[in-house]
């Protein structure tokens, strides 16, 4: 069985060095990050005050009517504890109108228009805080595209996109991510009593391992089953990650010329820096 | 007799070779000042690593009157220099290429020979493939060089040191990956594995510059190392950090391995080419 520990001094290093780098390079000195109270962007947030100092980052929370005050009180935790500039920007009045406009709307609906809410919140303190966005999507929910797409999964980098959230946690624990928030089940806290694990219908613990054998270690869902793994569960989170590629790239571009954005011009977008 | 070797980790501009060139000529400085002999850049030092389709425009032909090559050509009188540079041959063929100047000239040019198209990798989408391997002299010894991939297979290695090489100067601009419990990279571990045991086989000094930094989300490790030709470690560079590693070979050092552990001199050379000539001719796998 594949083991998901990771040597956290070293991921640690990168990860601070990654973010200084990405930022300054284009020549900023700032980060804006959406904080909700969970894992993710508690870590993101302990990243980048290590990275770039506490006072060159704006940690935003951005509570809807419904959010759960312990998210609120959990973020104010981070804040505390990372020492960065902090701002609350209640997103019920921005959202409510197209609530109303649209009475049936159902929760994912809702979902994702609050997390496109937050996504313009943060893009415009970037703009007034002068500093670029970070995120805070795991590479279990970018692989299973458990994400709003242009709403949470939007940022400038990604530091802790390659962290299953079975490791994400040891970086946490490590950096001193309070208690409280690693123990908590995750949730996106977009309706009342969410959590991630009830909507997939599995733990992170499961499907890490899972991931880690179908997309580290290639093996075929065949031989996940072999290994042990329900073959139900295996063909669910194989078509998931499949029908989610979407999420993961930029929209295709119909090719007419000879010389085409995304296929055949291909630059980093560190290029000149 | 000693040499003194500076390895330069450095980090790199993208696709600026003018800001990237006066890098160099600071950091030669800095080996001058330290007493090197000679300094040795990664992979690629001159243009950064994913140049993708900034390869054409990046390119040099090296030659003495190249604007970027003069300079270093000037600093070569004074210490030995090894770089990496995207080279563009006169049928306009574009290569993944390193150089060794000394004394004003360039001695030796390597044409990377291995292009990983895999994977994180797609250098064969990009550059033409070097097409041979050559030891050359310099004025420590023979040596050969080559460029990260070239070294992941045996075969080059080998042939150099038949070719009379004794010091192997392997450069890289190699993304860090393979995260997991250990306290380094999985393919920093490979790299200081292969590099221990190319010195203990061929008997010889083994010397590795990697480069630092990050590229959109590559980082490279750094990590740059020597190992004798006993297969021990004799500097060893910090990961992940700007930082010239200063080494003092013992080049009299061959000498006493090589009495000790004649693996050179009992090498079956034609051996191998009798059983490589039947391998391919009959026995295509």
């Amino acid at each position: 069985m594949t083991d998901l520990t990771i040597n956290t001094d070293l991921a640690r290093g990168i990860l601070t060095d990654f973010i200084r780098s990405e930022i300054t390079r284009t020549g900023f000195t700032r980060a804006v990050l959406g904080l909700s109270g969970g894992i993710d962007s508690a870590l993101s947030c302990f990243l980048a005050a290590e990275a770039l100092g506490a006072n060159n980052v704006l940690a935003v929370r951005m509570p809807y009517r419904t959010s759960s005050s312990e998210s609120l009180d959990h973020a104010q935790l981070v804040i505390e504890a990372t020492g960065v500039q902090s701002l609350t920007v209640e997103i019920t009045p921005m959202v409510e109108p197209l609530f109303d406009a649209f009475p049936d709307m159902n929760n994912v609906r809702r979902g994702n228009i609050m997390a496109r809410q937050r996504m313009i919140v943060l893009y415009d303190q970037s703009a007034a805080f002068d500093g670029l966005v970070v995120g805070t999507g795991n590479k279990t929910e970018i692989l299973l595209g458990y994400t709003t797409l242009f709403g949470d999964s939007a940022c400038a980098i990604n530091p802790v996109g390659d962290l299953y959230k079975t490791q994400l946690r040891q970086l946490a624990a490590a950096l001193g991510v309070p208690k409280a928030i690693i123990e908590k089940p995750p949730s996106a806290d977009l309706w009342l009593g969410q959590t991630d694990e009830g909507e997939l219908g599995y733990t992170y613990a499961e499907v890490d391992k899972l991931l880690a054998l179908l997309v580290d270690q290639r093996f075929t869902p065949q031989e996940c089953v072999e290994a042990g793994f329900a073959e139900a569960f295996v063909q669910a989170v194989v078509e998931r990650v499949r029908r989610n590629q979407f999420k993961r790239v930029m929209p295709p571009i119909a090719k007419l010329s000879n010389r085409t954005i995304g296929y055949d011009f291909l630059y980093l977008r560190d290029w000149g820096t | 007799m000693n040499l003194k070797v500076a390895l330069a980790q450095i980090n790199t501009k993208l696709g600026v070779v003018e800001a990237n060139l006066e890098r160099h000529l600071d950091w030669i400085d800095q080996a001058c000042n330290q007493g090197a002999d000679l300094v040795i850049f990664p992979e690629l030092s001159l243009t950064g690593y994913v140049v993708q389709d900034l390869a054409p425009t990046v390119a040099l032909r090296p030659l003495p009157e190249d604007p970027i090559f003069q300079p270093l050509l000037q600093a070569s009188r004074k210490i030995d220099i090894v770089l990496g540079f995207v080279e563009e041959d006169v049928r306009n063929r574009f290569y993944i290429s390193a150089a060794y100047l000394s004394g004003g000239k360039i001695a030796h040019v390597h044409r990377k020979v291995y292009l990983p198209t895999y994977g994180l990798f797609d250098e064969g989408r990009f550059f033409a493939w070097g097409d041979s391997i050559r030891a050359f002299d310099t004025r420590f010894g023979r040596a050969g060089l080559l460029i990260c991939e070239d070294f992941w297979h045996a075969s080059p290695p080998y042939l150099l040191w038949l070719d009379g090489a004794d010091l192997f100067f392997f450069i890289s601009a190699s993304p860090g990956r393979g995260l997991n419990a250990a306290p380094v990279l999985e393919n920093t571990r490979w790299v200081e594995h292969i590099n221990r045991a190319y010195a203990s086989l061929f008997t010889s000094f083994v010397l590795y510059t990697n480069r630092v930094g990050y590229e959109d989300g590559l980082n490279f490790a750094g990590g740059a190392n020597v190992f004798d030709p006993d297969g021990n470690l004799i500097a060893q560079g910090p990961y992940h950090q700007e930082s010239l590693i200063m080494a003092t070979l013992d080049l009299h050092q061959l000498h006493r391995t090589r009495t000790r552990l004649p693996l050179l001199r009992d090498e079956r050379t034609a051996l191998v080419q009798r059983e490589l000539g039947r391998i391919l001719a009959a026995d295509r796998r």
